[in-house]
């Protein structure tokens, strides 16, 4: 008050322009508009919609009716869930180990200076780059019953004299699919950890070095301790993405033979828009929701954390 | 060109720290005033706010007899020159001197003219289409300057604009940066956590910590008299030598003592000091104001001390000495014959002596 | 370089990263070798006499004719083109206009708003599928490009505000605060200074955001039906296939043409892609 007073009575004070945006809340407020807006419409909104969804007895051009839990409680007792389940849980963790393994590996290859290091760094890239539908035909083709390329190596080779059915066989099927994964996941681990390879100080591990470390320990005790908050980062990020895939299933199997392979995707796929069932395929979908979830929170905890450090 | 005025000014971040507190500061025109102070005391803030970058929690700030508390940085007409230089790196230095006149619609010719003036003045001219990345440290700095120059504002605002050179170059800038301010007085308000600069620099100086104002004043006047122990400590290098003591009556007037140091007060001091007798107190002398006696001393100005170190710098010599538990340095010729483990006494120019209230940490 | 002999070499490097690249890149030499393969050639049973699958000595252009005759390989082409371009165009506007407020401005909710977007980011479009198709079809945009150009942004946009929230905040404030007292607003100083000195950024979350648009499958498939609006992954899926017989020549041929486009934008800019690839996960 005192100062406000001093103040009219010391100077003059220019009305302010009209600079609406000069104020940093409007500014932000502008330009979050647009965004807030398409994220709101498809993605806020079909998520409310679908749980509501998942809640009716909806089909293709039927509104439906409220049902409770009732779809859910219906895919709990379901046998191909039971399988679906599995299939995704299994699916997930088997290539995210691999896609660890062997992209950290990769990686630890990449990070060393040779001739071409650049081109071979581009090269590796392109499963990742190339549309996975595309590639994962080329794969089918290579894994066709009766044309594979890869029974005709064995066979040359003389390790097989029957053909192996890839994809007739329920447990083939599934490590076709998940070699698939592999392939395309591997040059993303590897150029993501190279980025954190890059990162650490090679002092680190020339004075480990000097200490007396072995290749293997300076591996264990320097690189691998300050390389792991990067690893966990595309970890999660991997396994949202696995947990949640649609695209390689579809191509290859389309979740056969005899609903032997569905992920969730693929499943919810089938039956809402195969079979029209909508508020089904909608529950399914809803079924990865608490995975997720659970995925995002570790994240956001693990991310705060390491800022906080 | 106007005065600043700076009023009741505070600053509160996210309701908790308390960076700014009820800052009174009046700049008239043509004066080049240094905010100097330990990293965290508020000089920059203060800058930020009188820049608009900063909200004011509350107060006034004054360009001209204009409040300019609610102008965007836009409105206010100021330069600022930016500890990190703040170049544009994709713009040229032409450009870079030249943005502000053009988002400010001036006519080509004119920018033409007052850029080439700018480069002229600073000689930078053979600069002009080179990128900011292409410049060295001194360089920089010095389209920085041109920036501000070229805009021929009514106050130049320095964020420690000197501290990412090199010792030498900055000694250097400054003398630069001095020149500057006497042919073209446009007011400056300058923040430096550096004392020298203040010093240096300043028509006047004003010294904060915590968010206060120390005191306010020429150069000189903080040196040689500091309103309290902050800023005695904080002007000056080496710094002031502080002892804790007690003031004691005796014969003569009033003395400090304390272990292995009696000294007595001189006439003018020792008036003020009275109401301080038997209390505890903090005794101070500059390093400089120290020299190795000689027999005609008296006794009362003279301490005897063991050397610890000797820093022979060239043009002085530095003895780190102890007296009872205090650590007192002395800033004495050149050529002294005293080495480390000796005894030496030393002593005390009277009229130089500064005595603080241990409580209140004012001068006495 | 490794440790030791010229064999510790052999094995512990050349021989891996040949096997990883053989491995990693012989699907694409399949598709290329399918793709130039006459029918006469290509269904020879895996286990036929006197077959030598990885060579041809009779190169040939049916199949990509096949493609350009008698689908329409080419306009779906042309709409993934489009869909993507559009998309990408609209989810760089969105994302660095979030990214520069979500890094730079002060205003309430900032943080929660940034966490929203982040967990946007993560939501797999596999989860949202079935009610956003119920959606589309309500607005009127089934089965027009518009479905696409205005979903994909969902996914997009998020990773764009991602990326840029980073690169913004390695920018100094400082350029900003010149510019300010030089005279300029607070958007004229985000459009005149930050966005030009941005502009590697930009880069990487656009060739990035193209090459997901082009990947993406899901919401191509379900909300798109008639062959002339479809993408070419989508069109080649349900196109090529008619009941249980692959028309395999064709099929990679479109896989070979359909990952051309990307390939070419992904090799002028490898650099931008890998820090946009990189800065995705980092943020």
């Amino acid at each position: 008050m005192v100062a406000l007073a001093t103040s009219s009575a010391g100077g003059k004070r220019p009305a302010p322009r009209a600079r609406l945006l000069e104020d940093e809340r409007w500014l932000a407020f502008a330009l979050l508009v647009p965004t807030a807006i398409l994220l709101g419409l498809f993605i806020a909104y079909p998520f409310v919609k679908g749980v509501i969804l998942s809640l009716t007895s909806a089909r293709v051009g039927v509104e439906g009716e409220f049902v409770g839990l009732k779809n859910f409680v219906k895919i709990w007792n379901d046998g191909i869930f039971h399988v679906t389940v599995w299939n995704t849980f299994w699916y997930t963790g088997v290539t995210t180990v691999f896609k660890l393994a062997l992209g950290l590996w990769l990686a630890l290859l990449l990070n060393r200076h040779f001739r071409g290091k650049a081109f071979i760094r581009a090269f590796i890239l392109l499963p990742f780059i190339i549309p996975t539908v595309l590639s994962t035909f080329a794969w089918k083709w290579m894994f066709d019953p009766t044309f594979s390329v890869i029974n005709w190596t064995l066979y040359q080779l003389g390790f097989i004299t029957q053909r192996i059915n890839w994809l007739g066989d329920p447990d083939l099927a599934m490590t076709s699919i998940i070699i698939i994964n592999v392939w395309r996941g591997v040059p993303f681990f590897a150029i993501s950890l190279l980025a954190g390879l890059q990162t650490i100080s090679p002092e680190l591990n020339e004075a480990a070095a000097i200490d007396g470390a072995r290749p293997w320990q300076r591996f264990w005790h320097v690189t691998w301790p300050l390389l792991l908050p990067v690893t966990m980062v595309v970890v999660l990020f991997s396994v949202i993405q696995t947990f949640a895939d649609f695209q390689l299933v579809y191509v290859m199997t389309g979740g056969g033979p005899a609903n032997a392979t569905h992920l969730f995707a693929t499943y919810a796929y089938q039956l809402g828009i195969g079979t029209g069932l909508l508020a089904e395929g909608a529950a399914i979908s809803l079924a990865m929701f608490p995975f997720l979830f659970l995925i995002v929170v570790v994240q956001l905890l693990y991310i705060r954390r390491v800022e906080v450090r | 060109m106007a005065q600043v005025t700076i009023r009741q000014l505070n600053k509160v971040y996210e309701g908790a720290v308390h960076a700014v507190k009820d800052v009174n500061l009046e700049i008239p025109d043509r004066e080049f005033v240094v905010l100097v102070g330990p990293s965290g005391c508020g000089k920059t803030t203060t800058l930020r706010m009188v820049a608009g970058l900063e909200s004011i929690t509350s107060g006034d700030i004054l360009i001209g007899d204009t409040v300019v508390n609610d102008l965007a940085p836009m409105d206010r007409d100021i330069a600022m020159v930016f500890q990190n230089y703040a170049l544009y790196p994709h713009k040229s230095v032409y450009d870079n001197m030249a943005f502000g006149l053009k988002m400010r619609k001036f006519d080509k010719a004119e920018i033409d003219k007052r850029v080439q003036h700018a480069a002229d003045i600073l000689g930078i001219q053979q600069l002009l289409s080179r990128r900011p990345r292409q410049l060295s440290g001194g360089q920089r700095q010095r389209v920085a300057l041109g920036r501000a120059i070229v805009r021929n504002p009514q106050v130049f605002l320095f964020d420690e604009p000197l501290s990412n050179l090199d010792a030498k170059l900055r000694v250097h800038m400054r003398v630069e940066l001095r020149k500057l301010h006497e042919r073209l007085g446009t007011t400056a308000i300058y923040v430096t956590h550096d004392q020298v600069e203040a010093m240096t620099l300043g028509d006047r100086v004003v010294v904060m910590k915590d968010g206060l104002v120390q005191q306010v004043g020429d150069p000189m006047t903080l040196y040689n008299t500091p309103a309290n122990l902050f800023v005695a400590g904080f002007i000056g290098s080496p710094a002031m030598n502080f002892a804790n003591v007690t003031v004691v009556g005796g014969e003569g007037g009033l003395w400090v003592e304390t272990k292995g140091l009696k000294l007595r007060l001189p006439g003018a001091l020792a008036s003020r000091a009275a109401p301080l007798t038997g209390k505890s107190a903090v005794f101070g002398i500059r390093p400089e104001d120290l020299r190795v006696a000689n027999s005609a001393d008296p006794a009362e100005y003279s301490m005897d001390c063991e050397v610890e170190v000797v820093e022979r710098l060239g043009s002085e010599t530095l003895l780190d000495t102890r007296v009872g538990s205090e650590t007192i340095v002395a800033a004495v010729e050149p050529m002294v014959a005293v080495r480390a483990r000796e005894k030496v006494r030393l002593a005390v120019t009277p009229d130089r002596m500064h005595l603080f209230d241990a409580e209140t940490e004012k001068a006495v | 370089m490794v440790e030791g002999g010229l064999w510790r070499r052999w094995v512990f490097f050349y021989i891996p990263l040949t096997l990883f690249v053989f491995v990693l890149l012989f699907p694409f030499y399949w598709m290329i070798i399918t793709t130039f393969r006459p029918d006469g050639e290509l269904y020879k049973p895996w286990n036929a006499v006197a077959y030598q699958p990885f060579w041809t000595n009779n190169p040939t252009f049916e199949h990509i004719l096949y493609l350009f005759e008698e689908t329409m390989f080419s306009k779906w082409m042309f709409n993934t083109l489009l869909i993507a371009a559009v998309s990408t165009v609209i989810s760089l506007i969105c994302g660095v206009f979030a990214g520069y407020a979500l890094a730079r401005l002060n205003f309430p909710w900032a943080g929660g708003l940034g966490t929203t977007i982040f967990v946007t980011y993560l939501v797999p479009q596999t989860l949202l599928f079935i009610p956003l198709a119920d959606i589309i079809r309500n607005f009127g945009l089934g089965d027009t490009p518009w479905a696409l150009i205005l979903t994909y942004p969902t996914f997009l946009i998020p990773f764009c505000t991602w990326l840029m929230m980073g690169y913004f905040k390695s920018i100094p404030k400082e350029l900003e605060e010149c510019a300010r007292i030089d005279g300029a607003s607070r958007f004229q100083a985000m459009y005149h200074i930050i966005l030009p000195v941005a502009v590697p950024g930009i880069m990487s979350a656009g060739i990035f955001a193209f090459t997901l648009s082009w990947n993406e499958f899901i919401y191509a498939l379900v909300f798109l039906s008639s062959p002339e609006q479809k993408t070419v992954p989508v069109g080649v899926t349900s196109e090529l296939i008619r009941g249980d017989v692959f028309f395999w020549g064709p099929l990679m041929a479109g896989a070979l043409l359909g990952s051309i486009p990307v390939a070419i934008v992904y090799s002028f800019f490898v650099e931008h892609y890998v820090a946009g690839l990189t800065g995705s996960v980092k943020g």
